[in-house]
């Protein structure tokens, strides 16, 4: 494999062939914001967080599914991704009912936690303040669609590591929803099999474990990457 | 002609408050009303959560005695899960809310009410608070925020915080005390029973000099409702409901908080978004009944320690058969932080106050739930309905400064009557009725005016809305 070297923020790294920017920067100790990407599940570049800058370029690259070349000059923290980057978490925040203080993943949650490290002290753009749904027609677990940002680490994790194909998207834009199935109440899924992986994965208070109080709404992701580095490496690393 | 007398917005209470006294005719006072413009809401956007967040959510209603929230709402979910919670569990809620109930008294009567009494109503505006109290007796005004500092590290080494702890869940509570925590609280106790004597000392001795407020500030039978033990003694977390007139006499007894609704009907009145609470069987509003410290004296039998044992027959003694005077809440408040000390000691040397046996875990077997328990300033009610996923249908909260509101305006319009006699609003009149109010401590929103600003507005109206006079001040 040959290895590729590059610039990011003006240090020289070592990349092996086909690492992402976003891997090779994590590698070297270098941290981009991301919230679609989780370790363990396949990329698709759908939050946006983790743009970059690459010398020569016009356009900003998601790092998640950008793959190192050589020479390469990769800038991950200018004024303007950090304004952007503040840009995007204020739309989430806008597009959605979270309420921090009352949520389930108070103090667990990767929205907050973005919103904390990235500055954000308020949002600049009116609340949307959209009708959505709680959904707590299963036994285990809820969906509550106030706290989803869409970004369809449920749905990966469901369809490739558990293999169910239970959750996806419904609908477009502003409408867009998380279903079970062909929109069938969670509880009612025939092909859920209540594993669980959907509410590790979610990065906010979105899924739940029923019964969960205030901040008490714990994720444990190690559980993914142990089981994808048991499955592809045949290696069982607790 | 009639006029209209307008105190707004009411300082060193909790919230935000206006005030309007109508005269007659003859310029005498024909009522007097507490207009309350903040509480709202909380009831309709609850519905559609899970139950389960209920006790993160209602704390939030009160940013002052978040705690009783907090306890109220859990045992309502409590009654959902129908489970009997882990004893220690019931022990370590208990704790917190006897910290909750020293903290909140002390507030009242050190930071809020101390400077009226001891400098006097009519102590210069700019003086009459804890900083002219700090000025005045430094020991006493140190001592008062100690006090206070001790109730919330009650709350806060079992909560983990001091404000909006979200500790108590359905089924029980999330974290043990530890032996350092224990050690911790204990060590507070002798310090903040000295201070609570002293101030008990205080109060028996301004007794004498304030017989005229103890006469006019709210001094009229009406009912007592809380909470009390399967043998009549002080509750503040657990027991049934009991009414007491306004001589003693149980009128009502062992209630199950859960038929709350048979016995206590809400009226809406246009003036007010607080609700007023009457006890059914007598009607609105000759109904009318007093909750808080006055109300849970006056109907227990004993508090169960020896100090505020003592205390409490010292008490009933200014009585016949029940103490009527509102002024005398401000006793009753002292002689409970008194007894929460006392108990808060006893709780500490239970042998499983450290296990960490603390949560029942059940699902949804009951889709209503109702919880009630005694706020620093009287019984709180909270009533869930659920659907079979747990989502709730229906909120029902009933406050403590709801259920007295009839009373406050019943004092107020004592005290105009004694204070006013002619046209004009005499200087003492607005002191005594802000201070009348204060007296039941009353919590309206989420601020606190400790401060002491006193912010005045004054309007008197004509019965066609014409400002005849207006005073103010900032
Ligand atoms: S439910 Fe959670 S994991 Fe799924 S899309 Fe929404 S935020 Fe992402
Ligand atoms: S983490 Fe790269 S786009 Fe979301």
């Amino acid at each position: 494999m040959a290895a590729k070297v590059f610039t990011i923020d003006g240090q020289q790294i070592t990349a092996t062939e086909g690492q992402t920017v976003l891997d090779a920067a994590q590698d070297a100790g270098i941290a981009i914001p991301t919230l679609c990407h989780l370790d363990g599940v396949m990329d698709v570049g759908a939050c946006r967080l983790c743009l970059v800058e690459i010398a020569g370029l016009n356009k900003l690259v998601p790092a998640c599914v950008t793959k190192v070349t050589d020479g390469m000059v990769v800038t991950t923290n200018s004024e303007r991704l950090q304004r952007y980057r503040r840009m995007i978490v204020e739309l989430l925040f806008t597009e959605r009912n979270h309420i921090c203080a009352v949520c389930v993943s108070n103090g667990h949650c990767e929205l907050q936690s973005l919103a904390m490290t990235l500055g954000m002290d308020h949002v600049r753009y009116d609340y949307t303040f959209p009708k959505c749904a709680v959904d707590p027609t299963h036994r285990l677990f809820g969906i509550d669609h106030n706290r989803c940002v869409l970004c369809g680490r449920c749905v990966r994790v469901c369809w490739y590591i558990e293999g169910a194909g239970t959750k996806n998207f419904s609908g477009r834009g502003t409408q867009s929803r998380i279903v079970s199935d062909l929109n069938a109440p969670w509880g009612n899924s025939r092909t859920c099999t209540s594993c669980g992986k959907c509410v590790q994965a979610c990065p906010t208070g979105a899924l739940f474990s029923k019964g969960a109080a205030v901040a008490e709404m714990e994720k444990d992701r190690g559980k993914l990457e142990y089981i994808v580095t048991a499955r592809e490496k045949k290696q069982w690393i607790v | 002609m009639p006029k209209w007398i307008k105190i707004d917005p009411v300082t060193r209470i909790e919230g935000h408050a206006k005030i309007t006294i109508r005269l007659d005719d003859n310029g005498n006072v024909a009522d007097a009303h507490f207009h309350v413009t903040e509480f709202r809401g909380f009831e309709k956007f609850c519905e559609g959560r899970p139950f389960s967040e209920m006790p993160g959510i209602t704390p939030r209603v009160c940013g002052i005695c978040p705690v009783s929230h907090l306890l109220a709402s859990a045992k309502a979910c409590d009654a959902i899960l129908a489970v009997n919670i882990p004893p220690t569990a019931a022990k370590l809620r208990r704790i917190m809310n006897l910290g909750q109930i020293v903290q909140s008294h002390a507030l009242s009567f050190f930071h809020l009410s101390a400077p009226d009494l001891l400098l006097g109503w009519d102590a210069p505006i700019d003086k009459r608070n804890v900083f002219g109290l700090m000025a005045a007796d430094a020991d006493l005004a140190r001592a008062g925020i100690r006090l206070r500092q001790f109730g919330q590290t009650v709350i806060e080494v079992l909560g983990g915080r001091r404000i909006h702890p979200a500790w108590a869940v359905p089924g029980g509570v999330r974290e043990p005390l530890t032996a350092a925590n224990r050690d911790l609280i204990r060590a507070g106790l002798p310090e903040a029973k000295a201070t609570t004597l002293k101030g008990i000392e205080i109060f028996r001795s301004l007794l004498a000099k304030y017989e005229t407020e103890t006469q006019v500030f709210g001094n009229f039978p009406s009912l007592f409702m809380g909470l009390v033990a399967p043998d009549g003694s002080w509750e503040h977390y657990g027991g049934k409901l009991r009414f007491v007139d306004g001589s003693g006499n149980v009128i009502a007894d062992q209630i199950d908080p859960e038929r709350y609704a048979e016995y206590i009907g809400e009226s809406v009145e246009p003036s007010s978004y607080l609700k007023s609470p009457y006890y059914r069987p007598m009607g609105y509003p000759a109904g009318m009944y007093r909750v808080g410290p006055l109300a849970r004296l006056n109907i227990c039998r004993r508090i169960g320690t020896p100090l505020a044992d003592d205390e409490l027959v010292k008490f009933k003694a200014l009585g016949w058969g029940a103490v009527t005077s509102s002024f005398l809440y401000h006793y009753a408040r002292l002689i409970e932080i008194l007894g929460s000390l006392e108990h808060i000691e006893k709780l500490l040397a239970e042998p499983d106050i450290l296990s960490e046996r603390l949560r029942a875990d059940a699902g949804i077997n009951k889709l209503q739930g109702v919880g009630a328990s005694e706020a620093p300033r009287g019984t709180l009610f909270h009533d869930y309905e659920v659907d079979d996923n747990g989502l709730v249908k229906r909120v029902n909260m009933i406050i403590a400064t709801g259920q007295n509101n009839l009373a406050m305006n019943r004092t107020i319009t004592q005290i105009a009557r004694h204070y006013i006699q002619g046209p004009d609003i005499p200087e003492p009149l607005l002191n005594r009725v802000e201070a009348g109010i204060r007296a039941y401590d009353p919590c309206l929103s989420c601020s606190t005016h400790a401060d002491g600003r006193l912010a005045l507005q004054v309007t008197l109206r004509a019965a066609n809305g014409e400002i005849l006079d207006e005073v103010g001040r900032l």
